[in-house]
């Protein structure tokens, strides 16, 4: 098992956002995470990348060991890459040279050769194919004056160099218009590997029609209320998450008309 | 911030200053404390001719009838001058006249300590260095190669013997000596620093650069630097600086002088590491510069790049007067400030020809207790007709504790000009933080990273060789209190 997830839950400020959430993950899976807005999916990529903002109990193996007591950098090191739902700028950074330090340090902290510049950039070029990237992105900063496009392709084409065991999207369909879905989405799919696990987070069912999941899961109030195959996906995507709302502790939220 | 990150943080906080250690070298000291004798002694010892010791007791008495001044935004105890060394002069092994072979190997060996070679057939870095200890300038290399081309790059003492022409027609030029407190005890007790003429039309062939050190206790450092670049000249300086650890304050109070005539450039190059004190705020240096440059002629330029990462206080702000038609004035400059340090730092823009042009660019970065001001003017005069200044002051906090200041004075005086300012503050930021270790970054890379990218405008106008030096050292600096 890759990833193995027991009564997971996450506060924060006293407030519970997970509550008691279990998950299988099998390499060469790929899993949807679909749910309301504020069901907590966001919340569950961001613990299982080690933010420090929550509190957290519960059980996360990752290939057997303890995640939850690895630093984020570690857990990157690890093979655990998040594609951000809003990856932050970074001024003055080349994003090349940010892709590349990134490479190298968790090459080096697995024992590898750093990539010299040259390798580096062959390999960037090949990658870069992958999400339709055009060379002027090297010469950018960071998500410097990207649009909300180009940053989620920059996240696919980081997966894609760096390459991870367990890769994390958040809602990387967001924003993005029919062109650019899929672009990534095609990008995505080039990834999947035996060796490989993706738990794609989404609102809407859409991006489904393109990476084609192994399971789905429904996400209400902090917890997996249902699971099943890719039929489940259309059925949500017919029904809307109204038919959850039950589920939900004082149904504090109105989900009625959240899909469109 | 978490458990795991606090601890991190701390191990990093308590990172060494590298270049503290002392060096055991005979040293001639001259009694402690200042009055009329010691700028005697001082001025006997150098052997100089009676006008410019008339000049010192001019500027010493003048210090007398004046008041250390208090208004900058940081904070010390009282200066005790009379517990100050106001001499200190490397023993010479051997008499008679100083050669580069003859330079006490001790004293190479501490620069070698340093990075810094003496050695001229080290040709690599391509650049000329005065090597300053305590008082005195303990060598300068490629000194006949420069002579070839008619530059002349000595210590201020051997230009005093050699130059006395040139030095008293540009000494005190573009700092009076009763500029301000700290310039006017400088005038009286200078002892060593840097000279450089570039005469018409040569562009100096080498980087050109002076390593400050100081390394005996209780001194204070006075040095005085004086630069002229004739018609169509250019030259490119640079100025380095460490000093040992120790638990007492030094004081350290430089002039620098820059005059630029027609068309010439002058690039000057500042990476600041004095010993910054310990965590705490014990020890470290004061360093109270005046730096100031004059663009006489017209379409002359004049840069000032700094970065500061040093000093327990810093307090400068190099500064350009624009006197000739077209003139450009520059600054760009990074300070750092970490633990307890303390920086009140900016530049002057003082426009008096037609269609001078000024640009500021300030990044001042704060982590630990650390205060950081920019404190910057930008004077128009009437006759300045069409003057333009552009000015951007950025301010990164890292921590919650560490504070950033920025005072703009701007007095315009010729309805033609322009005049912009802009200025940020951000703190450094958890997402941007944590985007960068999940991509396998440690804490203290990410920080050093999301820093030099916020200074990179001002590294890319350094010389290559200081660039490199300058982001290590603002790593290092840095002891990553970020959270």
């Amino acid at each position: 098992m890759m990833l193995q997830i027991r009564n997971l839950r996450a506060s924060v400020g006293g407030k519970e956002i997970l509550r008691g959430l279990d998950l299988d993950v099998r390499a060469g899976e790929v899993h949807a995470i679909m749910g309301p807005n504020g069901s907590g999916k966001s919340t569950l990529a961001q613990v299982l990348a080690g933010r420090e903002t929550y509190d957290v109990t519960g059980e996360v193996l990752y290939e057997g060991r303890n995640l939850l007591v690895m630093s984020p950098e570690q857990r990157a090191v690890e093979g655990v890459f998040l594609a951000f739902q809003y990856p932050v700028e970074i001024p003055g950074v080349g994003n090349l040279y940010f892709i590349r330090t990134a490479l190298n340090m968790m090459r080096k902290q697995r024992g590898l050769e750093e990539l010299d510049a040259m390798d580096f950039l062959a390999l960037a070029k090949e990658r870069m194919k992958l999400v339709e990237m055009d060379q002027s992105f090297m010469n950018r900063t960071v998500n410097g004056g990207f649009s909300g496009g180009e940053t989620k392709r920059n996240e696919i084409l980081q997966m894609a160099v760096l390459e991870p065991k367990l890769a994390i999207l958040d809602e990387t369909d967001s924003g993005l218009d029919i062109d650019a879905l899929r672009i990534v989405a095609s990008g995505v799919n080039a990834l999947r590997s035996k060796e490989r696990a993706l738990v794609v987070i989404t609102h809407y069912q859409r991006l489904l029609n393109y990476i084609v999941p192994d399971r789905v899961h429904v996400m209400a109030n902090g917890r997996i209320v249902r699971s099943g195959d890719k039929h489940l996906a259309l059925e949500l995507e017919k029904n809307g998450y109204a038919d959850f709302e039950q589920d939900t502790a004082g149904g504090a939220f109105s989900l009625v008309g959240a899909m469109s | 911030m978490s458990a795991v990150q606090k601890k991190e943080l701390q191990e990093l906080t308590s990172r060494d200053y590298q270049y503290g250690f002392v060096t055991d070298i005979e040293t001639d000291v001259a009694p402690r404390g200042l009055n009329e004798d010691v700028i005697r002694l001082i001025s006997s010892k150098k052997n100089e001719p009676e006008w410019l010791l008339a000049w010192r007791l001019k500027a010493y008495r003048h210090w007398l009838t004046m008041e250390e001044p208090r208004w900058q935004n940081a904070h010390y105890g009282p200066i005790d001058y009379q517990d100050i060394i106001y001499y200190a002069a490397i023993k010479p092994k051997t008499a008679g006249p100083k050669s580069l072979s003859e330079v006490d190997p001790e004293v190479v060996a501490m620069f070698n300590k340093l990075g810094i070679s003496l050695a001229e057939q080290e040709r690599l870095s391509g650049i000329a260095v005065d090597a300053i200890v305590d008082s005195v300038s303990v060598g300068t290399t490629f000194k006949n190669k420069l002579a070839e081309v008619g530059v002349i790059f000595c210590s201020f003492s051997e230009a005093v013997q050699e130059h006395p022409d040139l030095v008293k027609k540009y000494l005190g030029s573009v700092v009076p000596y009763t500029d301000n407190y700290f310039a006017t005890l400088n005038s009286a007790v200078f002892t060593d620093g840097s000279f450089c003429f570039i005469p018409r039309g040569v562009r100096c062939p080498m980087e050109l650069s002076t390593y400050f050190r100081i390394n005996q206790a209780d001194t204070g450092q006075f040095e005085r630097t004086l630069i002229i670049a004739e018609d169509d000249a250019y030259v490119s300086y640079l100025e380095g600086c460490t000093a040992p650890m120790r638990d007492k304050n030094q004081l350290h109070a430089a002039v620098v002088e820059l005059v630029a005539l027609e068309r010439a450039q002058i690039k000057y190059s500042t990476v600041q590491n004095w010993y910054p004190g310990n965590k705490d705020g014990k020890g470290g240096i004061y360093n109270f510069v005046t730096k100031r440059g004059k663009c006489a002629g017209a379409n002359s330029k004049i840069s000032w790049t700094q970065v500061e990462t040093g000093s327990a206080i810093t307090w400068k702000y190099p500064s350009v007067i624009l006197k000739g038609d077209n003139s450009v004035g520059e600054f760009y400059s990074v300070a750092l400030t970490n633990n307890r340090q303390q920086a009140d730092t900016g530049t002057k823009m003082i426009h008096i020809g037609k269609n001078t042009r000024s640009t500021i660019l300030s990044k001042g970065i704060s982590a630990g207790h650390g205060q950081n001001t920019y404190r910057g003017l930008v004077k128009i005069l009437k006759s300045a007709t069409g003057a333009r200044n552009h000015t951007q002051c950025d301010s990164l906090l890292l921590g919650s504790e560490c504070g950033a200041h920025t005072f703009p004075y701007i007095d315009v005086g010729n309805p033609t000009a322009q005049v912009e300012h802009e200025a940020t503050t951000s703190k450094i930021g958890e997402d941007q933080l944590f985007y960068c270790r999940q991509r396998g970054l440690p804490v203290e890379d990410a920080a050093s990273m999301i820093v030099n990218g916020f200074c990179r405008e001002v590294f890319k106008e350094l010389p290559m060789e200081f660039a490199v030096e300058a982001q290590k050292l603002l790593s290092v600096s840095m002891e990553g209190s970020v959270g």
